[in-house]
């Protein structure tokens, strides 16, 4: 029997796993995708946010808020992307001028102590290359940049070090409520690496971290109070070399029409535009298309107008998990010991770790006991990237484990030895993209031309997988389809 | 590892070894090949079909054979090579290639003279912007080619490929004989991309469609492509709504053109050619950069190996002189492309370089029947070129004579089609 379960590994669900992995609790986590991160925490902006946009005494606001303050905390144990770059929100006239007075004011009620408006001359200095006619602006020093899926995967390894039970390909699809636990079945679909996992699971409470699919789980309960609507925003990914275009997270003062469309430098400094907003009917859709993108470029161009898009890397869209209630739903629900963390729409990603942290309060209400561990680890070690060590650092590494010495990917130049590296880490992993996020092989400009073939090798190598059998991400995502007759005859 | 050479060469494959083996025989002994790979040879070694070495070798090599006949010349020539080993940056300042390798770890070698010949990479989805969704099932052509031909995997088996280049055509004719069903070659331009001779060996022999004035717009499918929506494309290259249809398929190819792998040259300082996207270089083959050369795929993309080999060993010859401290760097003439002229290769000439003639490689910008190609420095013509057909897809060489450019008034050499 387990004290909780938590259902989802996105960035809330590995936000309070880590929380909880402090103490004596005995955790499943349950995660229907091949990886963490796979759902909305893959696609966004990957803004942790200053906390002046969201509405004073909301959940969002306050939430908001404290996880930008937590996660400048834990990054010291952590190690995960965490850059705080800052942020502009752009004004063109005395009208936007006024929004941006609003949203000071705002922000100054929500907490954020380093707001301050400014002139044109002022985000030119800072930021040269955008659009001459700005006027005005709001400047944010304490926004940051992320990669979201490296920070879900640091607190999940983190969470895994500590004891937490992850289960990936592990859908929950029924939860039945006893008198006083859960019986919680999955649909187990393995790739390879993964443990046959038992499909049957005892938890005391349940916690709902299910993403776009919140809803549908509270179903699996019997709770009906709530609705999600996936809301698409699309992207265009930029070349490195666009990436110095600007040097902080750029946004457009929003009108009543629209929120504006956000430029910015990603973590690993490629450049970023979008996204839009449309209601869309599949949780699953994450289509990008033509009319709508061609939107984003006119909307972004605004801001600035210098970048070449003939150095569009790809495009790619993400799903809010738009609730009904227009906040954050976290609360115990009717159900007792069954707990929702839901419609976590932007600012989700920043305010993970003070979801966790509100989570804990719930369930200490609740009487549940929390003793720490005494063996607690606080720290996780950070991966090896051959591409930002010194020369000293590489050698004795390469000494050491010579296939770091070996580029599969070579727009990004990751090694060989960090990809074994990512295949023994706590989460088990066995797909290309869980590749990729983890040491960016095939995040370049080439888009995994050149290392497909490499890595195809090297997980037949490691994880002796037929090679036919290693996918993209799901199953039916297989990157071959099987031998060359010319192949075979050789073999013969 | 030595940790100085004369001269290091970036990139094993046929450019690298004819610039390294020309320069050998020219006088220069000591000698660095680096390639990434395992073995020498490059992108050939994944060619397996026929039709390399035509011009060169006289006789008809498929990929693997061409390659290794330049290995067993580097090897004649006691060339060194350092292979499993990645370049990641040179510095001009003390002209030092930077490079790791699992057996040497971090290197740094210092050369008087380096050679880029890094080859290309090619085009992808994102790069024309195809949108819809993200499954497994679409390949570069050349990466589906190295998936085949050297891991012996097939990519799929119900195959739309996209783009008429050489690559996207060997490819429609290598599947279908692997058993796969090339749907058909979609090519934006109202003609193909690719040689004649694979239009007609590659797609018409075997009853494959190609439409031209066609793109892909979009791409379905959740885990694997499940179809391709195409259409018919207006003359400015824009896809008309109202020709959308979708198209049934498991596979996406992508054959939309390579772009010479420049990132190395860029952070040397070496300027590029907007046309060729490679370095701008004089008739030696050298950059703008001292003691720094370019030859092959990674200066312009070429249509056949033999022009590759050609160039390079000129090259080569070019680093013999400038290690023997007799290349001059001041620039007499500079060739401009006039009408009808995409890129000159190369992009400027000093005539006390030359011994009597200079070669150039040059692309058309369009289909044209019955014309020549032209170069003149102000009225006079220096040089003429008749052909029957000039084709965008293929290289048209031209000879300017020393004693012509010497004669001639002017040091602007215009070439065009008339
Ligand atoms: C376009 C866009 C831009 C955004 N930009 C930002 C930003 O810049 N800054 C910011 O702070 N926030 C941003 N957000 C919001 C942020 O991305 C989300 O709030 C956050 O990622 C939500 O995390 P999550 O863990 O709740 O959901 P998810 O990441 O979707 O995780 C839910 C997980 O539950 C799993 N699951 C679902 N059903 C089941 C089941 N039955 N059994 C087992 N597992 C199940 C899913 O597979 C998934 O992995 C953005 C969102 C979007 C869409």
């Amino acid at each position: 029997m387990f004290d909780i379960c938590i259902i989802g590994a996105g960035i809330v669900g590995s936000a309070i796993a880590k929380e909880l992995s402090k103490y004596q609790l005995h955790i499943c986590w349950l995660e229907k995708g091949e990886d963490v991160s796979v759902g909305t925490t893959k696609a966004n902006s990957g803004i942790i946010h200053g906390g002046y946009a969201a509405k004073h005494g909301t959940l969002k606001a306050k939430l908001c808020r404290r996880g930008n303050e937590l996660y400048r905390q834990w990054v010291n144990d952590l190690h995960f992307p965490l850059d705080m770059i800052g942020a502009f929100v752009i004004g063109f006239n005395d009208e936007d001028k006024a929004v941006l007075q609003k949203l000071y004011e705002n922000g100054i009620k929500n907490g954020v102590k380093d707001l301050q408006i400014v002139d044109g001359d002022f985000v030119r200095q800072k930021e040269p290359h955008l659009n001459p006619d700005i006027t005005c602006a709001l400047y944010v020093p304490s926004v940051g940049i992320t990669s979201p899926y490296e920070l879900a995967i640091a607190l999940a390894e983190n969470a895994i070090t500590n004891g937490v039970e992850l289960r990936l390909n592990s859908e929950v699809v029924a939860i039945e409520k006893e008198k006083d636990h859960f019986n919680i079945t999955t649909h187990y679909t393995p790739l390879s690496v993964h443990f046959d996992y038992p499909k049957n699971i005892k938890a005391k409470m349940v916690i709902n971290a299910a993403g776009l699919h919140a809803d549908d789980v509270a179903q699996l309960v019997g709770l009906h109070d709530f609705k999600i609507h996936p809301r698409k925003g699309q992207y265009l990914l930029f070349d490195k070399d666009q990436g110095p275009l600007v040097n902080s997270v750029v946004f457009q003062t929003p009108t009543p029409i629209s929120k504006g469309i956000l430029v910015t430098p990603t973590y690993h400094r490629n450049l970023l535009i979008g996204p839009d907003a449309q209601d869309v009917l599949e949780k699953q859709d994450l289509a990008t298309d033509a009319s709508n993108l061609a939107r984003v470029v006119e909307t972004a161009k605004k801001t600035l107008s210098t970048f070449d898009l003939r150095k569009v890397i790809t495009s790619f869209a993400g799903n809010r998990a738009a609730s009904d209630r227009g906040d954050f739903i976290i609360e115990e629900s009717k159900v007792d010991g069954f707990i929702n963390v839901a419609g976590i729409e932007s600012p989700g990603l920043t305010a993970a770790p003070a979801i966790a942290e509100y989570v804990i309060d719930i369930l200490r209400n609740k009487g549940l006991a929390f003793t720490e561990k005494s063996d607690f680890k606080a720290h996780r070690k950070p991966y090896h990237h051959v591409a930002l060590m010194n020369k000293e650092a590489l050698n004795a590494l390469i000494k050491e484990s010579p296939n770091y010495g070996r580029i599969v990917c070579r727009c990004e130049t990751v090694s060989e030895g960090e990809i074994d590296e990512a295949l023994k880490r706590p989460v088990p992993i066995d797909t290309f993209d869980a590749i990729k996020r983890r040491t960016r092989a095939g995040m370049g400009r080439c888009q995994a031309g050149f290392c497909t073939p490499r890595i195809l090798e090297i997980l037949f190598d490691q994880l002796h997988m037929p090679i036919e059998t290693i996918s993209k991400n799901v199953k039916g995502s297989e990157i071959v389809i099987g031998r060359t007759k010319r192949a075979l005859e050789e073999e013969k | 590892m030595k940790s100085s050479y004369e001269c290091v060469v970036i990139g094993g494959g046929p450019a690298g070894m004819a610039a390294a083996v020309a320069a050998k025989r020219n006088g220069i002994k000591d000698i660095l090949i680096i390639e990434r790979e395992k073995v020498l040879g490059g992108i050939l070694n994944q060619c397996i079909h026929n039709g390399f070495g035509v011009h060169h070798f006289k006789e008809e090599l498929t990929g693997p054979e061409y390659s290794s006949r330049m290995i067993d010349l580097v090897r004649a020539e006691n060339i060194e090579s350092l292979l499993d080993c990645m370049v990641l940056s040179v510095d001009t300042k003390d002209r030092t290639v930077h490079a790791i390798s699992p057996e040497h770890g971090y290197l740094q070698i210092k050369a008087k003279a380096i050679v880029l010949a890094m080859g290309c990479r090619e085009r992808t989805r994102g790069a024309i912007r195809i949108y819809g969704s993200r499954p497994s099932g679409v390949f570069t052509a050349g990466t589906a080619q190295r998936l085949m031909n050297i891991d012996g995997y097939m990519p799929g088996k119900k195959v739309v490929i996209l783009g008429s280049g050489d690559i996207g055509l060997v490819m429609a004719r290598r599947l279908t004989l692997e058993g796969a069903k090339v749907e058909m070659v979609v090519e934006l331009m109202p003609y193909s991309n690719g040689l004649p001779r694979n239009t007609v060996e590659c797609l018409y022999d075997y009853n494959i469609p190609l439409l031209l004035s066609h793109t892909v717009v979009q791409i379905h499918g959740k885990e694997r492509v499940t179809g391709v929506t195409i259409a018919k494309v207006d003359e400015n290259g824009r896809p008309i709504k109202e020709t959308e249809r979708f198209v049934d398929c498991d596979t996406l190819l992508l054959s939309v053109g390579l772009i010479p792998e420049n990132e190395i040259s860029r952070g040397a300082g070496v300027q590029l050619d907007p046309m060729t996207q490679g370095a701008i270089v004089g008739e030696s083959y050298q950059t703008n950069v001292e003691g720094i050369f370019s030859c092959g795929n990674v200066l312009h993309v070429h249509d056949v190996v033999d022009f590759v080999t050609e160039e390079s060993s000129v090259c080569g010859e070019g680093v013999a002189r400038y290690i023997a401290k007799n290349l001059q760097n001041e620039i007499t003439h500079k060739l401009t492309p006039g009408e009808g002229i995409r890129s000159i290769v190369p992009q400027t000439i000093n005539l006390n370089n030359l011994n009597e003639k200079v070669k150039l490689y040059m692309r058309v910008k369009e289909i044209s029947e019955k014309r020549a190609v032209v170069a003149s420095i102000g009225d006079q013509i220096i040089a003429k070129k008749r052909d029957i057909k000039f084709l965008p897809a293929q290289t048209v060489t031209l000879e300017l004579k020393k004693k012509d450019l010497l004669t001639a008034a002017g040091n602007e050499v215009v070439i065009s089609v008339q």
